[in-house]
């Protein structure tokens, strides 16, 4: 019973990952908080389901939701931060909550505010290994997230584009003399998070077996704290935080009640910002001073 | 080391501060008399201004203590300090760039008495405070600028208004972190004289300073540091002499 | 007056002062992205006095409000550890903490909700609004305002000067939550049934749009604000779908165009034809 809700939680976990690097790319990387990813997630959600529900497999649904989830993110960028890039931080983080309430609106629009379903034999398969339950769901979800991880990994390793993209992390200014167009590295961190983040709400409606135009302020907001727990300096503490925070939060609904939840996640993460701000896998103390 | 008497406003007992492995300060002393002119000189990173946070609190010194009007001021925080009767100025100045110079007049003093006063708009029942800011304000001649936003005042005007700020809450203590740096002869000329003003008006003056001329023609006494220590003390005259404060000189310019 | 125009009048008043509750804890350059949740304690204490011990409104509110005084200046403590946006996202959590904790204390209804209270006259909404509006257009005249505006400036250079920022910091977050939480007294006592969905983010992002578009440095701007995203949708009945995204779009499009709101201080002034002062 308890591996079976650590598998439960891994999964959402590994889309609390996802989430929490969306966030923390931009947060790193431009010291932006934007709160518009939990709606970017949102948004990949229901535009995955509509291509599913179109009888377009899943690498299709999952694609389309990280497109939308990009190409919303890059116009976020472009109109919102962008031009508030030399204004206090506070700014950006104001506008692109104008953006998240401008998504969530829309979406419920043109998608109605009642959960949507998704075809229910795609989780009929499951896995038994003992006296564990898996649905074959779970493991792609946690599959494809170790899959983009991975690629996000690549990217920012190997790629020319994210050495730039490491460089504007570390020295804005300098970055610009050395030739890197702050502004195009701005796009592409806001593409990839925004990437991640319509991946995650492929997953997630894959996790429900529904989407909700409500996923982004349930769900979304929670990553933030996974991203606080995990350490904003460092991107890779939503890895160790996403299972994490995951299995957490399951465990506090099947022994406490789903009404615990909430209160669970984010008790952690204002235990962690009073005891360890830098978070478990953050650097020093005196790096939180440059990203604010 | 002179002995503490109760004409010495500051006084420094073997004050010391370390950051990391450097020791910016070692076993520093050294007294303010009241109504002197005190200059504190000495090569680039010497010391000088973390001297001056360590007086006004903004760092707490790791080893001595700092006795202010009859105070141990030593672990004080740095606002109580400076309610005790300091003021300083910046380098870089530090204005409040959305507020006027008027406000910065004001924003510095105390409204007397009662705490709710604090709360009360200030035309109703604080007269002194307006008052005070309104003498500031004449003495330094920025009538015309009563108004202006902080941001978008010349530099020379922004160097006023923050000794202006620093006077405003009306001092025992007037701290100087190098007030002619930048200025022209005029305007050092200037500004010498106004110090000796307040000087006369009972005002005692410890500042920093590496411009010699300036200094030797205004402070009773000067306190030399290099590396972090005390290396002379004594009237301008002697200081001009001594070999020990030429050679700190001359060998830091010759690296 | 009709029962719609009334209802109207109320939902401004009492946002007006949860603009006001963010308002002043922003003035001293902090973000709260949290104050839904004093205006819960508000709430939930204020109908607890009323309805189970029988207070009058009066006594309920102000030691509702005292009680979440006492929570702002606990949050204000460790606030000031952090800085800028980690303020704000510990905001976030803290407001969303007291949303589920009241989720789950049965005692006043948990998910059910809570009813029972009496409900409140229009007059006495804004007896309370314009009272706490007048006292911080005072306040904003005071000495203690030019020190927040100096800490808002320049913390460091304020405490540099003598300016004491931890007792200002905290203050304003204690002042803050006390007027959130009279704002959640009037809302529960107005709608007479509050569930724990009412404070949520939602609601907090509420004040603070209502703070930056109405005007974020001048308390006046919190009234006008709230004027605005009550009664904007009432003008605009066409958009009735889209207001939302409306008001999303009134934001970004303030942030870009005119930061600090549709009142500032010079505006005033040139309103009131006054010379510009503090």
């Amino acid at each position: 019973m308890l591996l079976q809700q650590v598998v439960n939680g891994l999964t959402l976990g590994a889309v609390y990952t996802l989430i929490a690097l969306s966030f923390s790319l931009v947060m790193g990387i431009l010291s932006i908080l934007n709160l518009a990813i939990g709606e970017l997630f949102m948004l990949g959600g229901f535009v995955g389901f509509s291509v599913i529900a179109a009888k377009f497999p899943l690498p299709v649904a999952l694609l389309a939701g990280m497109g939308a989830g990009a190409l919303t993110a890059v116009v976020i960028g472009k109109i919102g931060c962008e031009p508030l890039r030399n204004a206090p931080p506070i700014a950006p983080l104001l506008s692109t909550l104008g953006f998240s309430i401008i998504l969530q609106n829309v979406v419920t629009n043109v998608w109605g505010s009642d959960p949507l379903q998704l075809p229910s034999e795609m989780f009929d398969e499951r896995l038994t290994l003992g006296s564990l339950t898996i649905g074959v769901m779970q493991i792609a979800i946690i599959g494809i997230t170790i899959v983009l991880v991975g690629v996000l990994a690549w990217l920012v390793q190997s790629t020319s584009a994210g050495r730039a993209l490491r460089a504007v992390a570390e020295n804005r200014d300098v970055a610009r003399l050395l030739g890197v167009s702050a502004g195009r590295m701005m796009m592409y961190a806001f593409a990839i998070s925004g990437a991640l983040a319509g991946a995650a709400g492929v997953l997630i409606s894959l996790h429900y077996a529904a989407i909700t135009p409500y996923v982004g302020v349930d769900t979304g907001l929670k990553a933030v704290a996974v991203m606080v727990i995990g350490g904003t300096t460092n991107v890779w503490g939503a890895l160790l935080a996403g299972p994490l925070i995951g299995i957490a939060e399951v465990l506090t609904v099947a022994y406490g009640g789903s009404q615990m939840r909430d209160f669970v996640v984010y008790g952690l993460m204002i235990l962690i910002l009073l005891l360890r701000p830098q978070g478990l896998l953050g650097g020093a103390r005196s790096d939180l001073g440059q990203r604010v | 080391m002179s002995a503490p008497s109760p004409d010495t406003l500051l006084r420094l007992d073997g004050v010391s501060r370390r950051f990391g492995g450097v020791r910016a300060l070692s076993d520093i002393s050294m007294t303010v008399e009241r109504g002197r002119i005190v200059g504190v000189i000495g090569p680039n990173g010497a010391g000088k201004t973390t001297l001056f946070n360590l007086i006004t609190g903004a760092y707490r010194a790791d080893a001595g203590a700092i006795v202010f009007d009859d105070h141990d001021v030593t672990a004080w925080p740095a606002h109580r300090i400076i309610r005790a009767g300091l003021a300083r100025t910046f380098q870089n100045i530090r204005l409040f760039a959305g507020m006027t110079v008027w406000e910065h007049l004001l924003v510095t003093q105390r409204p007397g008495g009662h705490v709710l006063r604090g709360l009360v708009p200030l035309g109703w029942s604080n007269p002194a405070v307006t008052a005070r800011a309104e003498h500031v304000l004449k003495f330094f001649g920025l009538e015309a600028y009563r108004n202006v936003l902080a941001r978008t005042l010349p530099y020379g005007i922004q160097r006023k208004v923050d000794m202006a700020r620093a006077l405003a809450s009306g001092p025992k203590l007037l701290l100087l972190d190098e007030p002619v740096a930048g200025m022209n002869h005029d305007e050092a000329e200037d500004l010498r004289k106004l110090l000796l003003r307040l000087n006369e008006e009972g005002l005692s003056i410890l500042l920093i300073e590496h411009d010699m001329a300036f200094v030797m023609n205004l402070c009773h006494e000067l306190y030399v540091l290099d590396f972090g220590v005390r290396i002379a003390a004594g009237d301008p005259a002697a200081i001009r002499r001594d070999p020990v404060v030429l050679d700190a000189y001359l060998g830091s310019e010759a690296c | 007056m009709s029962t719609y125009y009334a209802g109207l009048l109320a939902d401004i008043g009492i946002l007006t002062l949860g603009a006001l509750s963010v308002f002043v804890i922003l003035a001293t350059n902090q973000l709260s992205l949290g104050n839904a949740g004093f205006m819960a304690i508000g709430s939930y204490l204020s109908s607890f006095l009323t309805v189970e011990m029988q207070w009058p409104l009066t006594g309920a509110i102000v030691v509702a409000a005292l009680a979440a005084s006492i929570t702002g200046i606990v949050v204000g403590f460790p606030a000031l550890r952090l800085k800028g946006i980690y303020l704000a996202i510990a905001t976030l959590g803290f407001g969303e903490m007291v949303r589920s904790f009241f989720l789950v204390f049965t005692p006043m209804g948990g998910a059910g909700g809570y009813h029972g209270m009496h409900h409140v006259a229009l007059g006495t909404i804004w007896i309370w609004t314009a009272g706490i509006l007048l006292a911080i257009l005072l306040l904003e005249r005071s000495h203690v305002w030019l020190q927040m505006r100096a800490v808002h400036e320049d913390e460091t250079a304020a405490g540099l000067v003598g300016l004491n920022t931890t007792l200002i910091k905290v203050g304003a977050f204690g002042l803050g939550a006390a007027i959130a939480a009279v704002a959640g007294a009037l809302f529960a006592h107005h709608h007479v049934y509050i569930e724990p969905g009412n404070f949520g983010f939602e609601r907090s992002i509420d004040f603070v749009l209502a703070v930056i578009l109405g005007g974020s440095t001048v308390g006046i701007g919190s009234l006008a604000g709230a004027a605005v995203l009550v009664l904007l949708p009432e003008w605009l009945r066409f958009i009735a779908d889209w207001r939302l995204a409306a008001f999303g779009a009134l934001l970004i499009i303030v942030l870009l165009t005119r930061r600090q709101g549709l009142l500032d201080r010079p505006l005033l002034a040139r309103l009131t034809f006054r010379s510009a002062r503090a």
